[in-house]
């Protein structure tokens, strides 16, 4: 089962490293991790979607994480009433023959094109993974160049902050 | 006053409480050095990096301190690494200091220059980068909180060269602010009556202790709890002299060398209690058929440990200080002779294993058997010393038969398995207790991974008596050859034109051979009474097994015998 978790780091340097380097040694299984600037110049959040059997698998992971001195605390908002995107950028090829189409799949999908050029197109798009990969899905008959995705941010939907959670 | 980075270091230690560290030069850290030379601060200096940090890591097994250790940037940083995973499979506080290249020079692949933090992140508890001068009173003030606190642990602080000549107004903070560190002391009481309610209701209770009793300083309370209850106990190798070896409630070693007593004892319990213990492969063996009657509690300090290896019914979290005192309290209140009438027919039936199947050997008229040496060494010392050694068969021997009755007298390597440990470490316990007996039993090939050490102690003069239990091979590699890939012996044989009583008297240790069976015990005696360093290189026969042995996969109770 996949498991979301909020992680919040110091902001300071080697962090990332330690975090690394920890799923690296214990063997986990990290699908996405994203990381970025908070409500808090020193702090650091990380999304994570981690990959676990079950429960016991995912509290090693959450423990071990946890010892690292910088990260300061991990919320699990796999439960919770959250809400969770992913930001994608995809290079399309548009032949103006196919081009009319591909606007249209873009307008369905609430996404943006955000470049245009002889050849190809930039849409950028935003939403939960299924609808990113719905929308690539659709998209691969148009001949898809490359893919860029952000992996998982994830906020819950209470009125408080993960940390004070 | 303003003072360099160097001296503010110095200051450091002072704060620290730190009585002596363990080092080696080199460019990066000569400004340093300048400043223990100027401070006149105790320090140790080995032969090789190495040394320097098993050294520490001795001296922090056996005192209880804060080790500490300096090496220079970049070879003399990479020969620190191997001590500083020893310490941290074994969780001991170390801090161990590494100069960098200046910080201009950073990341452009300059002489001498390793990425250490890097290298260092899976096997230190944490670790620092100093570039700035105004991060260093914090850093270690952080850097010895870390390393002593919760569970300990190696922590590195590299610093880069510039760092020790820029100069700063010290302060040393008088508190840490760490967000992301608050070592739990003391959990929840409900816990552990938990634990007591399942304890009431055992038949066959089994306490299985580990380093963690030693770390904690917790002996004294885990003996009163065991002599009010009179629950058996069994042990892991990082566990053994926290109950004294001759207790009638204490079964010895489990796992891969346990005693058979100890290892079915595990098989049969209903409930185990694991204190300070990591259910370590080695224990547990086919971790699947661990205890499989049991229901299984773990009292750790380390959340991560629940669970990570045993599932456990029932987790204790937090300092063993804490809830080994609160255990106490609950199990006093009930009558000893309750808990004698609870216990005792288990007990018996352990007994009843440990007499029928006690730890034996085969001694022969002729040869000197390994074990008789422990046994010998351990009867001469009643038990008191403080043994190190290196890693394979004589380390497993000295676990069975040496009879361990104080806590942070074994000193060894358990997790790592760090062949090369026993000398250095042997140095660190004999600086720390100058007034011990210190013993290292190593075998002729753990003791060549850093017999550069024996300088260090005939320089310094160390009172410690070194026994070189010799089977001319790599002894545990020979036993697996032997018993699983049909006594082909690739690459396990150290017959060798090399003498180790030249070799120690070439360096300014005493030393002798000993051959003869019938010399055995008042030679052992004699030495042990010299005042100074002494090496014995001791014969033995080739192709003698540690036994009792669970082959690796197999469930403990099934046993290949010795005797
Ligand atoms: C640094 C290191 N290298 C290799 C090993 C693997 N190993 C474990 S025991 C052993 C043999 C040790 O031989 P010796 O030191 O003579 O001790 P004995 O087993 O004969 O008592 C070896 C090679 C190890 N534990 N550590």
């Amino acid at each position: 089962m996949k498991y979301t978790l909020a992680v919040l780091v110091e902001n300071k340097p080697g962090v990332l490293t330690h975090i690394s380097s920890l799923i690296s040694r214990r063997a986990f299984i990290i699908e996405s991790l994203t990381a970025g600037y908070t409500e808090e110049t020193d702090m650091t959040r990380i999304t994570m979607v981690v990959e676990a059997g079950d429960e016991y698998e995912l509290q090693q992971v959450v423990n071990q994480l946890s010892k690292l001195i910088d990260v300061i605390k991990i919320i699990d908002l796999t439960g919770q009433d959250r809400i969770h995107r992913e930001l994608a950028l995809i290079k399309v090829k548009a032949t103006p023959a196919d081009r009319a189409e591909i606007v249209n799949i873009v307008e369905i999908f609430r996404a943006h094109i955000v470049d245009v050029n002889k050849e190809t197109m930039i849409i950028e798009l935003t939403g939960e993974e299924s609808k990113i990969d719905a929308m690539c899905e659709l998209l691969k008959d148009y001949g898809i160049k490359e893919i860029v995705r952000t992996g998982r941010v994830a906020i819950s939907r209470a009125p408080i902050s993960a940390k004070e959670m | 006053m303003k003072i360099s980075g160097a001296q503010a270091i110095i200051q450091c230690f002072k704060q620290e409480k730190v009585e002596v560290v363990f080092g080696y030069p080199g460019g990066a850290v000569l400004t340093l050095y300048d400043a223990l030379y100027e401070a006149n601060f105790p320090h140790i200096l080995p032969r090789h990096e190495q040394g320097a940090v098993h050294a520490a890591d001795g001296y922090a097994r056996a005192t209880g301190k804060v080790g500490v250790c300096i090496a220079t940037s970049g070879p003399g940083a990479t020969n620190l690494i191997t001590g500083i995973a020893t310490a941290y499979m074994d969780s001991i506080p170390l801090v161990a200091i590494t100069g960098q290249v200046t910080v201009p020079l950073i990341g452009r692949d300059s002489f001498q220059e390793a990425d250490i933090t890097g290298i260092t992140t899976p096997i230190t508890k944490h670790n620092y980068l100093i570039k700035d001068i105004n991060d260093l009173p914090r850093v270690f003030k952080e850097a010895f909180y870390i390393a002593s606190t919760g569970r300990p642990g190696p922590v590195l602080i590299d610093i880069a060269k510039d760092v020790f000549a820029a100069t700063i107004d010290f302060k040393y903070p008088t508190h840490v602010n760490l967000r992301g560190y608050k070592p739990i002391g003391e959990g929840d009481d409900q816990a552990i009556a938990y634990v007591y309610q399942e304890l009431l209701q055992a038949e066959k209770p089994l306490f299985f202790i580990g380093g963690g009793i030693n770390l904690s300083d917790t002996s004294t309370i885990l003996r009163k709890i065991v002599s009010h209850t009179g629950i058996p106990v069994v042990s892991s190798l990082m566990g053994l002299g926290c109950i004294p070896y001759d207790d009638p409630r204490n079964f010895g070693m489990i796992g891969m060398h346990g005693t058979y007593a100890g290892n079915m004892a595990t098989t049969e319990t209903d409930l185990l209690i694991g204190l300070g213990v990591r259910f370590d492969d080695r224990v547990t063996s086919l971790v699947d058929d661990f205890a499989p009657k049991a229901k299984i509690v773990h009292f750790d300090i380390d959340p991560a440990e629940i669970n990570k290896n045993v599932r456990a019914q029932i987790g204790v979290i937090g300092d063993l200080k804490w809830s080994l005192a609160k255990f106490y309290e609950m199990v006093r209140k009930r009558p000893a002779d309750e808990w004698e009438k609870q216990v005792a027919p288990w007990r018996e039936k352990l007994l009843s294993w440990k007499l029928a199947r006690p730890l034996t050997y085969k001694s022969d008229s002729k040869k000197i058997m390994p074990q008789e040496i422990i046994e010998t060494i351990s009867n001469y010392t009643q038990g008191q010393a403080v043994i190190v050694t290196d890693v394979g068969q004589h380390q497993m021997w000295t676990a069975q038969y040496y009879h361990f009755q104080r806590p942070r007298t074994l000193l060894t390597s358990g997790g790592l398995g760090t062949m090369g440990y026993g000398l250095p470490a042997a140095i660190g316990a004999q600086v720390g207790l100058p007034d011990r007996q210190v013993i290292c039993l190593s075998g002729d090939g753990g003791f060549m991974m850093n017999c550069q050490e024996l300088m260090t102690v005939a320089d310094l003069n160390l009172p410690i008596k070194i026994f070189i239990i010799n089977n001319q091979c790599l002894g545990m590699v020979a036993q697996w050859q032997r018993k699983f890939y049909g006594g082909r012996y690739a690459h396990s044989c150290l017959k060798t034109k090399a003498d180790f009583v030249k070799m120690a008297e070439a360096i300014g240790v005493a030393a002798c051979r000993l051959e003869s069976k019938t010399d055995m015990p008042h030679i052992i005696n004699e030495v042990l009474k010299k005042d100074g360093p002494f090496l014995v290189d001791i014969r033995i026969p080739e192709e003698e097994d540690v036994l009792p042995m669970v082959p690796s996969g197999a469930p403990l109770d099934q046993m290949i015998m010795g005797g």
